[in-house]
């Protein structure tokens, strides 16, 4: 067999390129953990000690939880939603900036196997430092029992996979990296508060309940407090029906999934 | 290797018109033979690194086929990648990672299980002298081990075909001719090597067929000899032992004085030097040394570039 002859099939050729990304991008993310680790866990249990027993031991009780133990899905959400983004936006974006990118685009890899790779380190990021922050919640909260874990581990792996996409794409038509920071700036932070993290739509009077259920965050919170907190919590305050909400994730993945490897097929930010 | 009869790279009317109407590339044809030393030359903007772009997937095609050994761009990418190694003009790896990380990593993109990867690593850091500089990052490295890197990391899925985009740019005299042997060898072990330069000493030195574009068309594409022997005329420096007479002549070359004690004198390529000797001696100036004033394919890359341009601005 020629060195410059896949190994083995191709799939298995491709499975060890996909390996070679994981490994680098969760390399990458574990050395510079200061910088991606940290200060979610940090800012989140800020989030915990003033929304959640400052101000929250006034609110009193949501949906027959205490208002700190409502909140907790949310927040974990944020974490998963900001850090999956982030970690592809700027991993990729850097890669593009460096150029070191044209490793992967002068390799025989498909376009699925790059794309899949840089997901699975913004997944990896985001499920890390969900399962912290949920650690540093269980401190705040009265209770330390999940509803389903199958249920809310599924609704944290599809939210990261999404916004890892969504990551990919912005890296990709970026061009500065003053535009790596415009989507989470004016798209997913006002998006994340009002989707729900703080509050249930369902207290919102109209239009304002029907507008927050065009928000797609909306649905990943919602799902994500079902799992967590569904035997605690009355039905009212689920925004979002749990089958519903799973579809409307799935559809942003395919959608998303599909119209990064279009980009990349065009070679859109990448080839000239 | 494995023979093959296929060229090792075959461009069919290859074109390249860029988003804001930049004609890179008007349709150009070249192949290159398995196991050929090639050069391809040009000035600034002539559409050597479009072309190379375009081969090496960096770039998207206008028209036109791409094939290496065979395989062609557009039926069977991942083939055709598997088969070229690329060397670029500009560093561009992760300069936060360490060297055999990024020589590995390089291996893994291209299907290589762990184990294979990391004995050609060491096979390749060691053979470009790295290999003592494995763990240390990349962007510690000088300039020539940055570039010796490169070398490495295109090397380690052992293609057939090496590309190198402007290999020694930059690079002090001793380095770049330590990178000729090493371009040498590989060539010699049956590599085909592709190399674009400015330096035309480089060419000249290195390739054994040249091919020159300009305004992205090919204006030349020839095997180095038959190229040189288009050069008619010659010119040399003569250091002269006392001042030059200024009514110094020497009928039928032209010449001029840099100084009253260099002579600078074009022999046409059909005349001896001797003549100029004899001629110089009758007017008691004696030769103390005498070089080449330039690069012999300089002359003729200048006078080639300058002649299709003189006609395409006749044209317009």
């Amino acid at each position: 067999m020629l060195p410059n002859e896949p190994s083995g099939s191709s799939w298995r050729a491709n499975l060890i390129g996909l390996q070679t990304i994981v490994i680098k991008e969760v390399t990458r993310l574990l050395r510079i953990w200061p910088q991606t680790i940290l200060p979610p866990v940090i800012t989140t249990t800020l989030y915990f000690i003033i929304f959640g027993k400052v101000i929250g031991s006034r609110v009193g009780t949501m949906g027959g939880v205490p208002y700190m133990q409502f909140i907790v899905p949310g927040l974990v959400m944020m974490s998963v939603i900001n850090n999956s983004y982030s970690n592809v936006v700027s991993s990729f974006f850097s890669s593009k900036f460096q150029r070191n990118v044209e490793e992967l685009l002068v390799s025989p890899l498909p376009n699925s196997i790059i794309l899949l790779g840089y997901m699975s380190g913004g997944i990896a990021r985001a499920l890390l430092v969900g399962c912290l922050v949920l650690l540093v919640s269980m401190l705040f909260m009265q209770t330390t029992t999940l509803y389903s874990i199958p249920i809310t581990l599924a609704v944290a792996f599809l939210t990261a996979a999404l916004f890892s996409i969504g990551g990919f794409l912005n890296a990709m038509l970026a061009r500065k990296f003053d535009d790596i920071a415009i989507i989470p700036t004016f798209v997913l932070t006002p998006l994340t508060y009002l989707g729900g993290v703080f509050y249930s739509i369902t207290l919102l009077p109209e239009p304002w309940q029907t507008i927050s259920r065009c928000n797609p965050i909306v649905y990943m919170v919602s799902a994500f407090r079902y799992g967590i907190l569904k035997h605690q919590l009355s039905s009212d305050m689920i925004d979002i029906e749990i089958g519903l909400a799973f579809a409307a994730i799935g559809l942003f993945i395919v959608g998303l999934f599909g119209l990064a490897l279009w980009m990349l097929k065009q070679g859109i930010g990448l080839r000239t | 290797m494995m023979p093959t009869t296929n060229p090792a790279l075959e461009i069919r009317n290859l074109s390249k018109t860029y988003r804001d109407g930049t004609v890179a590339l008007q349709g150009i044809d070249l192949e290159v033979p398995p196991g050929e030393f090639f050069g391809l030359l040009g000035p600034n903007g002539a559409g050597k690194s479009t072309t190379i772009g375009i081969v090496t997937s960096l770039v998207t095609k206008s028209a036109g086929a791409v094939r290496a050994f065979g395989i062609d761009l557009d039926h069977d990418p991942a083939g055709m990648k598997r088969q070229i190694g690329l060397v670029p003009q500009e560093f561009n790896f992760n300069q936060f990672e360490q060297v055999q990380q990024i020589v590995m990593q390089q291996a893994g993109y291209y299907g290589m299980p762990r184990g294979p990867a990391r004995e050609q690593t060491e096979k390749y850091l060691r053979k470009m002298g790295l290999w003592e500089k494995r763990q240390t990052g990349a962007r510690m490295l000088s300039g020539g081990m940055k570039r010796r890197l490169m070398i490495a990391r295109a090397l380690v899925h052992e293609p057939q075909l090496l590309i190198l985009d402007e290999p020694t740019a930059g690079v002090d005299i001793e380095l770049r001719r330590a990178t000729w042997s090493l371009l040498e060898e590989i060539n010699d072990q049956g590599t085909t090597v592709i190399l674009t330069t400015h330096y035309l000493e480089e060419a000249e030195a290195l390739c054994r067929h040249i091919a020159i574009i300009d305004h992205g068309r090919i204006v030349e594409n020839t095997d180095k000899k038959s190229l040189l022997a288009k050069l008619n005329v010659e010119t040399f420096v003569l250091d002269l032992e006392t001042a030059a007479p200024e009514a110094l002549l020497v009928d039928g070359y032209a010449h001029r004085l840099v100084d009253p004690l260099t002579l600078e004198i074009d022999v046409p390529k059909e005349r001896s030097l001797n003549e100029v000797f004899a001629i110089l001696s009758r007017q008691h100036v004696n030769v103390l040394s005498l070089r080449n004033k330039a690069n012999r394919l300089e002359e003729l890359f200048v006078n080639l570039v300058e002649k299709k341009g003189q006609n395409a601005d006749a044209a317009e």
